[in-house]
């Protein structure tokens, strides 16, 4: 089974986030880039499918040189090739034109599963899994917690508000994962040795076949214009008391007069 | 020429989401701006008896795609539909809402109609005729304005943030002819939970527990939520230490909400924490260090072992309840 893990590379979590001159940007200087937490569950899920059906678990990131670092992480964890796309043409992209990208590289390598995170921690976005399967014209299952695959059919429990949906679909497909389908494995060193020596190839949009035309800023659909600090918050109020009822009593009264929920 | 704004009402089991009566309120007022007006499209089986309750919210017409192909939500079926009504009514303006299914739905339609998305969009506005939508980025850190280009401008909306607004209009009801088209997933399942349990996403009060629970035993601020009509939410720290289940845990790598009032017990405020909650319109903190980065982000604090004041804000409510 051929599987491909689309994996960004994303500012860590704990990174503090700053706005560049340009107020379209994020200045980059001091951040530190990992791999976007849910397509670290989605190596591991490769892993764990490769382990089980065997096959070949392929990295594909689109972005720029740094994110070599992040496709050698995953190569330590145990994929077997890694494919950078690192264009300057695609600077700028949507969700769709990143999702054309990753598509012709798809079709390029082959794919009997493709598997996504269900959102880039950054961009917050949402959306460049569901434009690559419908580039490819494959089913894709969102938020999965758990799958099976059984006779070329993969079967989901997706997670919707309120409960569990399970879905089945044909092969080839592609799914997002969501907290909870695993526990993903660290690398090890003889991991990290190994990851070494495994193939990682780079390609442009040239190599892709695309029209740098078909991608980029100018192509665009979606364009940040601003960025923002939301409001802070105004500190808070600590409510005093001389007893643990009256300061109950206190938030109770706040909780009616001001937020009015009661 | 494209006009007016088409949105995209959820529904589940034959009743609408509150998230459907959001992205109708939001499309009136946006229409209302450009002097135009609002369809909402309505897809199921069975739907003659609910779809007519949208014009109250401010749907002129309401266009229902009513077949047992339609009856549990399938990517590429409500895709091929809606695209056929997108295509066949030509809004400039295109709303769904962003909920688990509205993700799914408008990220593939997007791609389909080839226009640009922003999804999660906490604000809407019109410049000119130009859809601008603030949505938050990295974990709600940074908000960002984004242009939408494109016919249609497309755009969902988060839950629980545009306001509901009852504005009765015609709301005639429009039966459209539909083809599903090829359906490559097939639903075999579904574990919902009761239909009086709150999703968090939906929630107007959540009462969180983290760390400071100290074990699976939640009875404290379970009683809490109930007595507030409120759902029971955690920090990753318990769901990793196996007290809840992971549809309960807020944050960014769990469920991103923005109720009326979040209560957090037991919770120190890591950043990972506060990029899910941290848009909630009152935040309350119980914890027992003062010094727990929380309470820099909590309207209401309260420096309190959980289990001593938990229990008597829900006397003092129970109090005032009788
Ligand atoms: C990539 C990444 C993603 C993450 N995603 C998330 C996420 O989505 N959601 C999330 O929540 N975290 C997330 N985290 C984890 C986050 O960094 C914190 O570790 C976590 O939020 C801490 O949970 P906590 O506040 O419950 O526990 P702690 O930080 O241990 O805090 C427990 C608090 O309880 C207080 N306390 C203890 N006993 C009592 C008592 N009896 N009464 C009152 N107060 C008491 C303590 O004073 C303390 O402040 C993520 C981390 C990473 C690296
Ligand atoms: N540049 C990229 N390269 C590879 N995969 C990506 C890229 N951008 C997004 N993805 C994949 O799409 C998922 C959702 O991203 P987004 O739609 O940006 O929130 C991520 O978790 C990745 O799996």
């Amino acid at each position: 089974m051929d599987i491909v893990v689309l994996l960004k590379q994303v500012p860590d979590t704990e990174t503090l986030i700053q706005i560049g001159d340009d107020k379209i940007s994020i200045k980059t200087e001091d951040v530190k880039w990992v791999i976007n937490p849910y397509d670290e569950f989605a190596v591991e899920e490769a892993l764990r499918i490769k382990e089980k059906h065997s096959g070949k678990v392929t990295i594909l990131t689109m972005g720029p040189e740094r994110a070599v670092e992040s496709i050698r992480t995953g190569l330590a964890m145990g994929a077997d090739e890694g494919i950078l796309i690192d264009d300057p043409a695609t600077q700028g992209s949507d969700a769709l034109g990143i999702a054309k990208v990753l598509a012709a590289a798809l079709k390029e390598t082959g794919y009997d599963l493709v598997i996504a995170g269900q959102r880039a921690v950054d961009d917050d976005g949402y959306q460049v899994p569901a434009a690559v399967a419908e580039l490819l014209g494959i089913a894709q299952v969102s938020l999965v917690i758990k799958q099976e695959i059984v006779d070329g059919k993969i079967r989901c429990e997706r997670t919707v508000e309120g409960g569990i949906v399970v879905v089945e679909a044909d092969l080839p497909a592609l799914f997002t994962t969501q907290k909870g389908i695993n526990e993903p494995r660290y690398a090890s060193l003889p991991g990290i040795m190994k990851a070494k020596k495994k193939p990682l190839v780079k390609k442009t949009l040239a190599d892709l076949g695309i029209d740098p035309s078909e991608v980029g800023e100018a192509k665009s659909g979606c364009r940040v214009k601003n960025l923002f600090f939301p409001p802070e918050r105004s500190p808070g109020r600590i409510i005093e008391g001389e007893t643990v009822e009256d300061k109950a009593t206190e938030l109770v009264r706040l909780l009616r007069e001001e937020a009015k929920i009661i | 020429m494209a006009q007016g704004v088409l949105v995209f009402a959820e529904q589940v089991d034959g009743s609408f989401r509150k998230i459907a009566y959001e992205v109708v309120s939001e499309g009136r007022r946006l229409a209302d701006t450009l002097g135009e007006t609002v369809s909402a499209a309505v897809l199921g089986s069975g739907m003659e008896g609910i779809a007519g309750e949208l014009g109250k919210y401010g749907a002129d017409k309401i266009l229902v795609g009513d077949d047992p192909a339609l009856v549990d939500y399938t990517t590429d079926a409500y895709t091929n539909v809606l695209f056929d009504i997108v295509k066949d009514n030509d809004p400039r303006i295109l709303l769904l809402g962003a909920s688990s299914q509205g993700k799914d739905l408008s990220g593939r339609l997007a791609a389909r109609l080839g226009v640009g998305l922003a999804i999660d969009c906490i604000a809407l506005k019109l410049d000119g005729e130009k859809l601008i939508a603030t949505r938050p980025m990295y974990g709600g850190k940074v908000h960002a304005e984004v242009a939408l280009e494109g016919t249609p401008q497309m755009s969902a909306v988060r839950s629980n943030v545009m306001e509901i607004v009852e504005a009765q209009k015609a709301g005639d009801v429009e039966k459209v002819a539909i083809s599903p088209g090829v359906v490559k997933t097939r639903v075999v399942e579904k574990r919902l939970e009761a239909a009086s349990k709150v999703d968090l996403t939906e929630a107007d009060v959540i009462v969180s527990g983290g760390r400071g629970m100290g074990g699976p035993d939640y009875s404290v601020i379970e009683k809490l939520a109930e007595l507030l009509g409120g759902t029971v939410g955690a920090s990753r720290s318990a769901v990793d230490e196996g007290w809840r289940p992971h549809s309960d845990q807020v944050g960014q790598t769990g469920k991103v909400v923005s109720p009326n009032v979040y209560i957090a017990c037991g919770i120190s405020g890591a950043i990972q924490h506060l990029a899910g909650m941290g848009s909630s319109k009152y935040i309350v903190a119980i914890n027992k260090d003062p010094e727990a980065p929380i309470f820099k982000k909590a309207d209401y604090g309260i420096v309190e072992d959980l289990f001593e004041a938990v229990p008597a804000i829900t006397a003092e409510l129970k109090k005032l309840k009788s």
